[in-house]
């Protein structure tokens, strides 16, 4: 799994062609640091690794399996949010968006809409969401933690309001049940389509450099004429939208819409897969496909616990640890970068 | 329009013969403007002209004026009074935007640019190149492009695929004015592209003023506090005080001396006076 993902990273690392050649080693090193990815990259093969010697059972296709439903609703939350950090934002209500938009598709089924058809406009439910974010956020000035606090409770309230607070069973046949998380794979070929829709969007779109300009010089982005507020605006909405699609997908999955899923851990944890990732907080630089290893490292831990026996509790110690590494390692590898860069 | 621009330039103007640039029409003239805040007048009565080719040095205190004077320069603001002409032909900017659609570029001081990003995209800003049909970047095109224009104006910048954040802080603003100039700017504005910057980094960014002069299809105009710097690059100094143009010479008849006793007169008089206010 890791394999395909790795393949498709070359197209993105442009960069390393124009570095002055070096020597093998110090061409490796040079680019280990350049590329922030690299080193999740590698943590999470080295993570991967460890348990595959220490535990039984960690090689197999279930297995793998179980580690791809682990991570999968990370990933796909955090794809949208590495877009917002990168423009300086955070969407904290992205976790139980992820949890409405089951409700929403089946507010719309139950009243007779196609399966397929409701999916949609549970998608657009969920962008309007975003929207209405960005709105607040830029027309009124008001910081996104603030916007998105109060849009948290909103939808956790709703969420719990159309569902009674009871989980109901999702659709169960049909080929949109398939192709929407039910069949075997489709959650993760859904979390690989989406990680290489969006990295695209990232580096090679105007609307990715916009992103990263704006959040990386919001006056300067200005002065150039980019209109900051609706970049912000669309990936308000593309954040909310990749959530609720996440929601769709995992309670396909499982059979059952449930309203404890998703909330603050999905989102928490998305956040947590995007800043091991190498997204810088602060706005300016980050990677989807750097999300995507966040959140893999974090599902192969999380699952090598499991298999070691060692209490969930744990499993908090570790990430809370991974994600102070991390930051510190983006600093320092920030730092590195441009001394090796002059 | 350019005949127009040699036919507006006043007798009173004439000991500026000496200056090899004289003969060229003026790219902007201002005559008698003025800029009210409230109760502040910013701006008494300012007239002055810049020619193609020229490099005109602007100092003065602070307070004095000359930010609120290059934000109309550039659209930001509009004056109470008096009138601008462009290339000749009186003009009204309408905003920024459409000032920098006739061809005024500035640079300013937080440089504009993004660290994050790469040199060739930071001066592809907002004019990034995509492939005709599909919205893909033209890297390699944008790539190649950068190194022309960096070449062409004569600034070395060891890759254009390493991030800003990467160079020195007079590359930076080379960076920024090689922007400026690669959108095919007819006057050019540098707010003070020389404070917080070393002698060598000062020079990296003169020189590379001194080759945009001799293209000779700019005007630019230099702000700073530097002033063996402005004598040094400048053809003409012009000192605004209190909203006003008082000293309008070519650099070469004047000092760094000369500009600082003038600069010092006024401290003396705003320490003497009783009524002393910004």
């Amino acid at each position: 799994m890791t394999d395909q993902v790795s393949t498709k990273k070359p197209g993105d690392v442009r960069e390393g062609g124009s570095l002055p050649q070096a020597g093998g080693g110090v061409a490796l090193l040079r680019g280990l640091v350049r590329q922030k990815e690299l080193s999740i990259v590698i943590a999470t093969i080295a993570v991967a690794i460890y348990f595959s010697v220490s535990s039984t059972g960690f090689n197999n296709a279930d297995n793998y399996h179980t580690i791809a439903q682990f991570f999968a609703p990370w990933a796909i939350v955090a794809a949208g949010e590495v877009m917002l950090l990168i423009c300086g934002e955070i969407d904290l209500s992205a976790g139980f968006v992820f949890t409405l938009s089951p409700f929403v598709l089946m507010s719309f089924y139950n009243g007779g809409t196609p399966l397929f058809l409701a999916l949609i406009l549970a998608l657009v439910v969920c962008a309007l969401i975003g929207t209405v974010n960005g709105f607040i956020r830029t027309r009124f000035n008001i910081p996104s933690f603030i916007v998105t606090l109060g849009m948290y409770f909103l939808i956790e309230g709703i969420s719990l309001l159309m569902s009674n607070g009871a989980p109901v069973s999702a659709p169960t046949s049909g080929w949109v049940v398939s192709v929407f998380g039910h069949s075997r794979w489709s959650e993760l070929i859904w979390v690989l389509i989406i990680v290489v829709v969006m990295q695209t969007i990232l580096s090679a779109t105007r609307f990715g450099i916009y992103t990263q300009a704006v959040g990386g010089n919001a006056i300067g982005a200005a002065e150039s004429g980019i209109r900051s507020n609706l970049i912000k605006i669309v990936n308000f909405s593309i954040s909310s939208t990749l959530a609720g699609f996440g929601g769709i997908l995992d309670g396909m999955r499982t059979g059952s819409f449930d309203p404890t899923n998703g909330g603050p851990t999905t989102m928490f944890l998305a956040v947590a897969a995007a800043v091991i990732g190498g997204t810088a907080l602060l706005g300016g630089s980050g990677t989807v496909v750097g999300a995507l290893f966040g959140a893999i490292l974090l599902g192969i831990v999380f699952d090598g616990f499991n298999l070691q026996g060692v209490s969930a509790n744990s499993f908090d110690v570790v990430l809370g640890i991974a994600i102070l590494v991390a930051m510190l390692l983006n600093v320092y590898l920030s730092y590195l970068r441009r001394r090796v860069s002059r | 329009m350019t005949s127009d621009g040699e036919a507006t330039v006043p007798a009173n103007e004439a000991k500026d013969g000496v200056v090899t640039s004289s003969e060229a029409p003026d790219v902007i003239r201002v005559e008698h403007i003025s800029k009210k805040f409230g109760p502040v007048q910013a701006l008494a009565d300012i007239s002055l002209h810049v020619r193609k080719g020229e490099i005109l040095g602007l100092i003065g205190d602070n307070g004095a004026g000359k930010s609120t004077l290059i934000k109309i320069l550039t659209g930001f603001h509009r004056p109470d009074g008096g009138r601008i002409l462009f290339e000749g032909e009186e003009t009204r900017f309408k905003s920024v935007v459409h000032a920098r659609s006739m061809g005024i570029e500035t640079v300013y001081q937080d440089l504009a640019l993004v660290n994050d990003l790469p040199v060739y995209l930071n001066l592809h800003l907002n004019k990034e190149v995509v492939f005709r049909g599909v919205p893909f970047l033209r890297r390699q095109q944008m790539k190649k492009a950068a190194r022309e224009a960096l070449d062409t104006i004569g600034i070395n910048i060891p890759s254009v695929t390493s991030p800003v954040a990467a160079l020195s802080g007079g590359q930076r603003q080379a960076i920024a004015v090689a922007r400026s100039v690669h959108s095919n700017a007819k006057l050019l504005l540098l707010d003070e592209p020389l404070a917080a910057m070393g002698a060598k980094e000062g020079g990296l960014i003169l020189r590379l003023l001194d080759q945009l002069k001799q293209r000779g299809d700019l005007a630019i105009v230099l702000i700073a506090h530097n002033y063996s710097q402005v004598v040094d690059v400048c053809d003409r100094v012009n000192l605004l005080q209190h909203g006003e143009i008082t000293f309008d010479k070519p650099s070469r008849e004047t000092s760094v001396a000369e500009l600082l006793e003038l600069v010092h007169a006024e401290y003396r008089l705003s320490a003497t006076s009783t009524e002393s206010n910004s």
